[in-house]
């Protein structure tokens, strides 16, 4: 569980995240969605340390992420998992190699072992034929679900994911979306997913948070979005002509 | 002048994140093979076509200025020999190799800072300066004298195929004995001392320069370039420094 206590970020004086508080569960897929601008990435980039922000807490399971030493930071780092928007996978390295690089840096296990988890952590993502290949090689949505082997190799507590649909056709977004879904409950992960995909939010929401321009406005979870009167919600959510009527169908059946 | 001086402690302080003791022996091994073959070998054939070259053409240069019968004949390879020893080996050769060897260290770490990739290993939990940067100065500074050895080397039997070529003026003989005459072996570890210097300079400034970028792929070519023009100005700062220091 992380437990996110009034967060605040400025840059040059501009705020960025007003007072934020969130909790974020085990076994959850926890979303955090919003426009563009509002401030999504820095509060994840905030949570997993890539910022530090000028007042609040973090907590990992009761332990305060700002105020840690260096060798409990370096123990929580081997907890968390990160898929990153563009993949961010090596691109020096083959596929299998960059699933291995985690095990490199923290498992005390033989080469061989290491290799052996990694090609396991390939095989769950499907892409067991494809660790010879270099990212280059490989397809926007291959891509993701390397970086998501390599996000799970060392087994973590935690995964986020910051915006893990982004440049992805329809049917991969969703391929990725269960894929990260069936990881979170099989390893009963905390997992934080930064997106503005309304498919995610309906598929996959257990919890979400919605933000506008640094501040927490709404939180609930995919049930909740359907029948929130909150406005702003609504502006963003029922966006697309799709969406709204949707949202008026589940209206009429809740109606009828 | 703040901006100088603020980049100044930037990279003070990049380089001390950078040379510490690496957490994984194996993987700095790893990387340093990796970037010597890249940085270093990689750069070999350049290196000899170069100084081959320019070995040859200063000869011929020079032969064709000394017209005048006060001066002997082994002056040519007297004088192509300390031009290649004491300058154009470790300092021209080294202004060459930043433009190489530079703007392919900015332009990759600064390709993987705006592509996240240094942030992946940063979240890992990995000192992503020691483990990108460290490898590549050591890399240079151990392959960079050997470059400079061969540069030596190959420019000189530049020097001496003009000697074979040429028609009138010097002949091979005359030459051989200018490379030999009054040859000072200092010269070639103030050569190679010089080249350690810049080999650092290269790798840390082009580091320093791909490691900041922010934006794109735009602003990874300018941080490229940047970091060619600087590490030349600096070589050339340390060449008088050096050489004041060193043979004066």
């Amino acid at each position: 569980m992380i437990e996110v206590k009034n967060i605040t970020k400025t840059f040059d004086g501009r705020i960025v995240l007003n007072n934020i508080s969130a909790l974020f569960e085990d076994g959850k897929a926890n979303l955090i969605i919003g426009r563009s601008g509002s401030g999504k990435t820095v509060l994840i980039k905030n949570i997993i340390g890539l910022m530090t922000p000028d007042s609040g807490e973090i907590l990992y399971d009761g332990r305060n992420f700002l105020n840690m030493s260096k060798s409990d930071l370096k123990l929580l780092r081997r907890e968390m998992g990160m898929l990153f928007q563009g993949s961010a996978l090596f691109d020096s390295m083959t596929v299998l190699e960059n699933v291995m690089f985690p095990l490199d840096v923290f498992s005390k296990d033989s080469a061989r072992e290491r290799r052996k988890r990694a090609e396991f952590c390939l095989d769950r993502v499907n892409l067991s034929d494809s660790g010879h290949l270099y990212p280059s090689e490989i397809s926007g949505g291959m891509m993701k679900r390397a970086a998501i082997a390599r996000a799970i190799a060392l087994q973590p507590k935690y995964l986020f994911c910051d915006e893990p649909n982004s440049g992805l056709d329809p049917k991969t977004s969703l391929i990725i979306d269960d894929l990260i879904y069936s990881i979170t409950k099989e390893y009963k992960m905390t997992t934080v997913i930064n997106t503005h995909d309304m498919n995610s939010v309906m598929n996959i929401g257990d919890n979400i948070i919605f933000i506008k321009e640094g501040i927490m406005e709404w939180q609930g979870d995919k049930h909740q979005v359907i029948t929130s009167n909150n406005k702003a919600l609504n502006d963003f959510i029922f966006a697309s002509d799709l969406f709204r009527k949707v949202k008026e169908m589940e209206n009429n059946q809740e109606e009828g | 002048m703040y901006k100088a001086l603020h980049r100044v402690g930037e990279y003070t302080l990049l380089m001390k994140k950078s040379i510490t003791l690496p957490d994984r022996w194996n993987m700095f091994f790893k990387q340093l093979i990796r970037e010597i073959y890249k940085l270093g070998v990689d750069s070999l054939w350049i290196v000899i076509i170069i100084s081959i070259f320019i070995g040859t053409v200063i000869a011929i240069q020079i032969s064709l200025n000394i017209s005048s019968p006060l001066i002997p004949k082994f002056t040519i390879g007297y004088t192509t020999r300390e031009i290649i020893l004491l300058e154009f080996s470790s300092s021209i050769m080294c202004l060459i190799l930043a433009g190489k060897v530079g703007s392919n260290i900015a332009s990759e770490i600064g390709t993987m800072r705006v592509t996240e990739q240094i942030d992946a290993i940063e979240i890992m939990g990995v000192n992503s300066a020691n483990y990108l940067i460290f490898p590549k100065i050591t890399g240079l500074m151990l392959f960079i004298p050997v470059l400079v050895i061969f540069s030596m080397f190959t420019g000189i039997l530049g020097g001496i195929a003009a000697s074979y070529l040429a028609k009138d003026g010097m002949t091979p003989a005359s030459f051989e004995y200018g490379l030999q005459f009054y040859f000072n072996s200092f010269y070639i570890w103030y050569s190679i001392i010089k080249s350690i210097i810049y080999a650092f300079i290269i790798s840390s400034i082009a580091a320093y320069f791909g490691y900041y970028v922010k934006g794109g792929a735009l602003e990874v070519g300018k941080a490229s370039t940047n970091a060619v023009v600087m590490s030349s100005v600096m070589i050339l700062l340390a060449d008088v420094i050096l050489t004041h220091l060193m043979l004066t």
